[in-house]
């Protein structure tokens, strides 16, 4: 039981988590596998952020690629056109994202509905043009060449193996921020909006302002993929930030599981390893994307890893012939 | 830039602006019925199109008739979706909706690639092409389709919902669910109703625009997002909002392509319905939807 | 969980652990092509060319009696896909060369792991900015949009109009190829007066054209891939527009005929020799490999389905063929090796010309490829 409850702490599954896959590259040598996991780590850096959003304030971005994306040009661009070093190439796409995911979440947020969902939408598509159309700055259709290799304070990242650990690091400082954000009086409260809007509203808690600042984290999250993104392939186009990638982004969300952060970094292994081992898969990729969201949204609310995980435990409980209990409070964490 | 570049843009601009139109108001039948935003909307729209081509190639019928089957194919496919992927949700919140809506109309799009292929199928337009001259510029005789078949449209539902004891228990049943209940109207039938109707809308739709477009499997997402656009603009919900909120896009789209940039073109619905969101999020009819907290 | 997501990584993983070393009886070659995704019309005959062409070569004893594997990827058109992609052939198949990608904007951003793994690749992409500045190990084989640019402004000085207007596609085909054309025009004593573009998935370009009509233009020329360019030929003939409109090589296809139907008459397009086999004379070097190509393709996937794509793919294959070949002659069956051998490549007949690479021309073609086809009665005929 003691064991128990040291799996069920979440800051002692992080440490295990992140023993783990920092040891990984002493099993996994060659460079493809690392670069899938780069690409994995990238992904579930924005996933924990749309996961937050999602799964702990009831809010949907339909629009995410494009804080991705926007992430990944204006450190390309100021790398490509004007030499900016990576570092101050983030600094910069921290900045603007921020106040553009303000400037979005400020009058939507406060609105009941999903008038976020629909915004989002919108500003996705009109980044998406713009990437297209500013073709003297990001390159137009063709895309950015140009983009610096990775260079932290003079040491620079060009194999896989280094951006493993640099990719992976980042992940780990996001993940390690989002169990506090959610452990915290602000993911108190966000859970509490999540129950109740009206309740919480008359308990005192602001409400919009909650909800703007994590909308505002997770686009930044976002932002910070784009960012090791650009600098990881050295090249990018606008055909990676569409619409479609937004609801990518949801469908690993939602396969992982709504308000659950191992979750999130479940649905993004999953969905972005799948078409690369499944070579059968990429006819019917679209199809199958369509299926687990329609899918699991019906039959597994909690997600595919919490429905796994329910199975098992309604197995188990069946085999002991005994009602399963359940915890509310820890599946959260 | 005469007078006959601008009297073109706006004709082009209607014409456009009627489609968008016609798939707002399939939007806001779902949307009325059940407060879902149907994001699979786009692809009745290209359903529409694709069962007309299937049945007037494979079938061999006459345009009436394929555009007939088709319409009721795609009501068909409309009550599945809402008796497949609706229905069994426990806990239906918006957010659960909006992403089975979503998946639905990805995983439509998907299966359309595997039958139909990626290449496009063109149709015959209805009445020829050869161009009516009008005041120096020209109206495609399908655009005079496209502009009828939404009036028709707009008349029809307007007759159905105030004159029907089946149209005023379905805005009954929007309106009050709870209430339609208890005076015996049975409610869950009525969604299954609206969806019946939506998909029957998106397919007309798609019929009408096929001529001009020819039908590939991937036309419904930016059909559907811009038909959404419209639904917005005009008002949510709001039968004849929808109709203004399109024809404005329609125009303000041809104008800013023939007078700014073509390239931005697809961005000036998106940047009005960012505009009308931050502030005017009922629309420009609609009334009080957007209550703020 | 988290052992979970390990256990789902692992399990990934060891699912392809299974690719073997190679062996040292066979010559291992990579493709990776957009086989599905919005580039698949281009990417499918290419890889349906591929398969087709190494089953051909092995059943005729392969490469000096040692037989060809091919180790085929599809990229989706996605940037990120296929640096993994690259990267699988590169580190785990061990391919020595690599044919594809489909799309230019694909192959730039695999350009950067192909330079610093050092392996040559036989891109099937038309950009221009893919060969030039010459990059050491990358090699492409389509005729250039600068090409089909050039010979569509000669045909227009020949006839003596002076101002164009230009309506391209928002994507990285149509992009590229607006590049060109507002590059090339003043070589060709041209001006571009109206330069419109339109969306991959618009439904009507009324509006660009009735700008193009209230200027002074004495020709379009639209670049674009379907379905965009029969929608134009149609908006063109419903709005009274009579200045010819010229397309570009993308649509090389009789597609583009059933699509716009009685709207394609008289229109025009460079394209390749394939399509128009019958109008060449027999004197033509090229027309015994294009008859050969067309009537294999056609006979496995089925009549009119051959186009210049899968031609692309074509010419890459036996130009890989040919360097390991010529490699094994020298003894250097290295990547080094074969990119040597790849830029020593004279004289080949190929399906889009006759390649003559050099260290300075890494394509290898000129314009003479291109013929200027015109669509008569619903079909082609080569334009004089």
């Amino acid at each position: 039981m003691k064991l128990l409850r040291f799996i069920l702490d979440p800051y002692a599954r992080f440490a295990l988590f992140a023993l783990l896959i920092m040891g990984l590259p002493l099993v996994v040598t060659n460079e493809y596998y690392l670069g899938v996991l780069v690409v994995i780590a990238i992904h579930s850096i924005i996933v924990l952020g749309l996961d937050l959003l999602m799964g702990y304030t009831g809010q949907i971005s339909l629009g995410h690629a494009s804080f991705y994306g926007l992430g990944a040009y204006i450190t390309g661009v100021l790398s490509a056109h004007w030499q900016w070093p990576p570092l101050a190439g983030l600094a910069a796409a921290l900045l603007i994202v921020a106040a553009i995911a303000w400037i979005i979440g400020v009058p939507t947020l406060k609105l009941h509905g999903h008038y976020l969902a629909m915004a989002t939408l919108g500003f996705g598509i009109i980044v998406f043009i713009f990437f297209n159309e500013l073709g003297s700055l990001t390159g137009g259709p063709s895309g950015l060449t140009g983009i610096e290799e990775m260079n932290i304070f003079g040491v620079t990242f060009d194999s896989d193996r280094e951006w493993y650990f640099l990719s992976v690091s980042f992940l780990l400082a996001v993940l390690l921020l989002s169990i506090n954000v959610v452990r915290s009086r602000v993911g108190r409260a966000l859970r509490a909006i999540h129950g109740s809007e009206t309740a919480s509203g008359v308990l005192g808690v602001n409400i919009a302002r909650y909800k703007v600042g994590i909308f505002v984290l997770s686009a930044l999250y976002a932002a910070l993929a784009g960012w090791l993104y650009a600098h990881y392939i050295t090249f990018i186009s606008p055909s990676s930030f569409t619409f479609m990638f937004s609801v990518k982004l949801v469908t690993m969300v939602v396969a992982g599981s709504l308000g659950s952060l191992w979750g999130a970094i479940f649905g993004a292994a999953l969905l972005t390893s799948l078409p690369e081992f499944l070579f059968v898969f990429n006819n019917y990729e679209t199809l199958v994307f369509g299926f687990i969201l329609i899918v699991v949204m019906i039959f597994m609310p909690r997600g595919l890893l919490r429905g796994i995980e329910d199975m098992f435990k309604w197995l188990w409980h069946a085999a002991r012939k005994a009602p399963p209990t359940s915890r509310p409070g820890e599946e959260r964490s | 830039m005469g007078l006959e570049q601008i009297l073109q843009f706006v004709i082009t601009g209607i014409t456009v602006g009627s489609t968008y139109a016609l798939i707002g108001i399939g939007f806001n039948i779902i949307f009325n019925a059940t407060e879902i935003i149907n994001f699979a909307q786009g692809e009745f729209v290209m359903l529409g199109g694709m069962f007309t081509v299937f049945g007037m190639q494979v079938l061999r019928l006459p345009v009436p008739f394929a555009a007939l089957l088709s319409i009721i194919l795609v009501a068909f496919v409309g009550l599945l979706l809402n008796m497949l992927a609706i229905r069994p949700i426990r806990n239906p919140s918006p957010i659960t909706l909006i992403i089975i809506t979503i998946g639905a109309s990805i995983f439509i799009r998907g299966a359309s690639s595997l039958i139909w292929g990626k290449d496009p199928y063109p149709i015959a337009a209805f009445s020829g092409e050869d161009p009516i001259p009008f005041f120096g510029a020209v109206i495609q005789p399908q655009s005079l389709w496209v502009m009828g078949v939404v009036f028709a449209v707009v008349v029809a539902l307007r007759q159905f919902l105030n004159r029907t004891i089946t149209g005023k228990a379905m805005l009954a049943s929007a309106f009050q669910p709870r209430a339609a209940r208890l005076v015996g109207i049975d409610t869950p039938y009525m969604v299954l109703l609206s969806f019946a109707l939506s998909g029957a809308v998106g397919a007309a739709a798609g019929i009408i625009i096929a001529p001009m477009s020819m039908v590939t499997y991937d036309m419904g997402v930016m059909m559907g997002l811009k038909g959404f656009c419209a639904a917005i603009v005009g008002g949510l919900g709001h039968p004849f909002g929808v109709v203004l909120g399109g024809l404005i896009l329609g125009v303000m789209e041809s104008l800013g392509a023939g007078l700014i940039s073509s390239g931005y073109k697809d961005a000036i619905a998106f940047v009005i319905l960012l505009l009308m969101l931050f502030f005017r999020p009922q629309g420009i009819l609609g009334k009080g939807r957007g209550e703020r907290v | 969980m988290k052992r979970l997501v390990v256990v789902a990584m692992v399990m990934g993983m060891v699912l392809t652990f299974a690719s073997t070393a190679p062996a040292a009886d066979e010559y291992r070659i990579g493709a990776i092509y957009a086989s599905t995704g919005p580039a698949s019309a281009l990417g499918l005959p290419e890889k349906n060319t591929t398969e087709m062409l190494v089953e051909e070569l092995n059943a005729a004893g392969g490469i000096n009696g040692k037989q060809v594997k091919l180790f085929m990827y599809d990229t989706e058109a996605d940037p990120t896909k296929a640096n993994n992609a690259v990267k699988k052939l590169i580190s785990l198949d061990e391919v020595d060369v690599i044919i594809g990608p489909t799309t230019s904007g694909v192959t730039m951003a695999i350009i950067p792991p192909i330079e610093k793994a050092k392996i040559p690749l036989i891109s099937c992409a038309a950009s221009v900015k893919i060969v030039q500045p010459v990059k050491k190990w990358v090699f492409k084989t389509p005729q250039t949009d600068t090409m089909a640019v050039e010979k569509i402004y000669a045909t227009l000085q020949s006839k003596g109009i002076r101002k164009v207007s230009i309506i391209t596609v928002s994507d990285g085909y149509g992009d590229s190829g607006r590049v060109e054309l507002q590059r090339l025009a003043p070589d060709y004593g041209l001006t571009v007066v109206a330069d419109e573009r339109y969306g991959g998935n618009d439904t009507d370009m009324s509006a660009q054209l009735t700008k193009i009509k209230g200027t002074d233009a004495e020709a379009i020329v639209c670049w674009g891939t379907f379905p965009g360019p029969a929608v134009i030929a149609k908006n063109r003939k419903q709005l009274g527009l009579t200045i010819p409109l010229y397309n570009s090589h993308g649509i090389a296809s009789p597609k583009y005929i059933e699509l716009a139907g009685d709207a394609a008459e008289g229109t025009f397009l460079p394209a390749g020799r394939l399509i128009v086999i019958d109008s060449l004379p027999d004197s033509d070097p090229q027309k015994s490999v294009l008859s050969a190509y067309k009537a294999a393709y056609e006979g496995k996937f089925g009549k009119n389905s051959v186009s210049t794509f899968g031609g692309h793919a074509y010419d890459a294959f036996k130009i890989a063929v040919m360097a390991i070949e010529n490699a094994a002659k020298a003894g250097d069956v290295t990547r080094a090796g074969i990119r040597d051998e790849i830029e020593k490549i004279t004289g080949f007949v190929g399906t889009g010309g006759i390649f003559n690479y050099s260290a300075e021309d890494h394509n290898g073609l000129t314009k003479e490829g291109f013929g200027m086809v015109e669509i008569k009665n619903g079909g082609w005929s080569l334009a004089q």
